[in-house]
């Protein structure tokens, strides 16, 4: 038993590993009381939102699911965002304040394994709250007698899986600069605030006092990840972005139809930036 | 064979590792020794790669900066404590370490057998004593039956019992031909375990000797307790102090400060004064 000579091996990423380490992520995240706490509550308040939406869709002047949608957009960008932050804030230097990361670093696994691993791991958890709580609103909604817009709908759906993921990203960026999980969790409900309230106030405030063309005003809502996916959402039911004022006209007449894809592809890059900008900074070799 | 070439770990503008530089044989097992503090366990997560570091480490004929994964292919890592994955059972962390190195789950309660956690399997972590934790981690360290093995305190947080214990066991995988790199700042235990002695302190070596020298070498001093019959206490303390002893009153019985060389010294002192010793231990 001697280690005279080591034989050299791939260095590169092995998706077995990454799936070794997602696979006890989503365990993690079936046996956590938090978890199940968020996924109870999104399911409880979107059976809510579907249960209280549906009577009133022919005042508002959308069919059946569109009301839904509606109402689950707005509890989607306060609830998602908060989810994703805490959840991937908590990853990384919740394992490196507990001792979990070197002991799992201590294995033949690189850093870019680890991390992709766990963001994998983390974003299929979450996608099964995401859908569960859409799926259970859905099902109210058809049961209630509403089943038009379906497609809409599901659009909708993966578009707060796409805000789930990007927070989570984010969560995970604040992550690797965090000694310590409170610290972490601390910056990532600060950031919440700031992108799910003063985000919006900060562009309607700004619009106000400044002569900010429209297509300026446009751009600087979609610089913000919840404004980005709340825009797409809107744009996915009733097709219009009237909530914009004349930003969201211009909008409209600019992109004409291809205005919901353009915001979908907005909203999918903000689900990759900052996990992608993450991986690149926990890759390249801070102290565990 | 480990080579260690002028290894410096600084956090910030502290320096906690120093121009470190020992080879270590295959087969050989070493102590990073010296007292909190000294750098000893920051070498140790160098080895692994857990932390950047200037200098080189050969592993193997392998620079471990480059061929981490291939590096750590070929070593077990005992932590100082487990005590994260509190929830998991036994049975699950070792499955998920060995997925971890692509080892079958069978070798789980192989090497659950062979360090005596096999009939706690089912249990959760956190269910666990100090003592089974501390054999919970060396089994994970053996699960790929690696060549190296680094202990990180391995007996720190043991009672004697589960010391001695955990002692008896290393010995067993010293005595396999495996690689040993333990730290630790109990001197005793080294004497039984390792085959040379890297003192440190401040980041620095020290001295490296043999583990049977090193408390001369670094000139480490002990308390000896001991325990006398009823009333002899002020007695013994009057004979210490006449022979050059530092003693004081503990309880039924006195404290005195001796050398490595001189523990005898001070009992046989007693006993010429026909002080007659119940009982003694050495603290250090």
């Amino acid at each position: 038993m001697t280690a005279t000579h080591i034989e050299a091996t791939s260095e590169r990423i092995e998706t077995t590993l990454v799936g070794v380490v997602a696979a006890k992520e989503i365990r993690d995240a079936r046996r956590s009381k938090w978890f199940w706490m968020w996924t109870a509550a999104f399911a409880a308040l979107a059976a809510v939102m579907a249960s209280v939406a549906l009577p009133g869709s022919q005042v508002a002047g959308y069919g059946s699911f569109g009301k839904t949608a509606a109402s689950l957009v707005a509890l989607a960008q306060i609830i998602i965002p908060l989810m994703g932050l805490t959840l991937g804030a908590y990853s990384i230097a919740g394992q490196r304040e507990n001792g979990a990361l070197r002991f799992l670093m201590s294995h033949p696994i690189s850093r870019s394994e680890v991390f992709l691993g766990t963001y994998v791991g983390l974003a299929v958890a979450l996608a099964g709250t995401v859908f569960g709580g859409f799926g259970i609103a859905g099902l109210i909604t058809v049961a209630q007698g509403g089943g038009a817009n379906a497609t809409s709908f599901v659009r909708i759906a993966v578009l707060s899986w796409l805000l789930a993921i990007s927070m989570l990203g984010f969560g995970m960026l604040i992550s690797t600069f965090a000694r310590r999980a409170n610290t972490a969790l601390g910056v990532a409900i600060f950031l919440w605030l700031g992108l799910a309230f003063l985000g919006d106030l900060g562009v309607m405030g700004t619009s106000v006092a400044t002569n900010i063309p429209t297509w300026g005003l446009l751009a600087s809502a979609v610089m913000n990840p919840v404004e980005a996916f709340r825009l797409a959402s809107l744009t996915a039911f009733s097709g219009s972005l009237d909530v914009l004022g004349p930003a969201g006209r211009y909008a409209v007449d600019a992109l004409g139809d291809s205005l919901g894809w353009w915001l979908f592809t907005i909203a999918a890059a903000w689900a990759v930036i900052p996990v992608t900008i993450a991986l690149a900074r926990f890759s390249r070799g801070s102290d565990v | 064979m480990i080579t260690i070439e002028r290894l410096t770990k600084r956090y910030g503008r502290a320096t906690v590792v120093s121009d470190f530089s020992v080879d270590i044989a295959d087969g050989e097992s070493i102590a990073l020794w010296g007292p909190n503090g000294a750098g000893k366990t920051t070498v140790v997560r160098c080895i692994l790669g857990l932390v950047r570091y200037e200098g080189t480490i050969i592993i193997g004929g392998l620079d471990a900066r480059t061929h981490g994964k291939a590096v750590r292919r070929a070593m077990g890592y005992v932590p100082q404590e487990l005590s994260f994955y509190d929830e998991m059972t036994v049975f699950d962390l070792l499955d998920y370490s060995a997925a971890l190195r692509d080892i079958p789950t069978e070798r789980v309660s192989e090497v659950a057998d062979v360090v005596k956690v096999g009939e706690h399997l089912h249990k959760k972590v956190r269910e666990l004593s100090g003592g089974l934790k501390q054999r919970l981690g060396i089994a994970a360290a053996l699960l790929p039956d690696p060549p190296i093995l680094l202990l990180d305190e391995p007996t720190s947080n043991l009672d004697a019992k589960s010391r001695d214990a955990a002692i008896e066991l290393l010995q067993g995988l010293r005595d396999e031909g495996r690689t040993l790199v333990v730290t630790s700042h109990h001197v005793e235990e080294m004497a039984m375990l390792v085959d040379r002695v890297v003192a440190m302190e401040r980041g620095e070596i020290t001295t490296i000797c043999d583990p049977s020298d090193v408390a001369e070498v670094l000139g480490l001093r002990a308390w000896l307790h001991l325990v006398l019959t009823n009333g002899s206490a002020p007695r013994a303390l009057d004979v210490l102090s006449a022979s050059g002893f530092t003693a004081k009153l503990n309880g039924r019985g006195v404290l005195v400060e001796v050398s490595a060389q001189d523990k005898g010294e001070a009992v046989a002192a007693l006993q010429r004064a026909g002080v007659s010793i119940k009982d003694l231990e050495v603290w250090r």
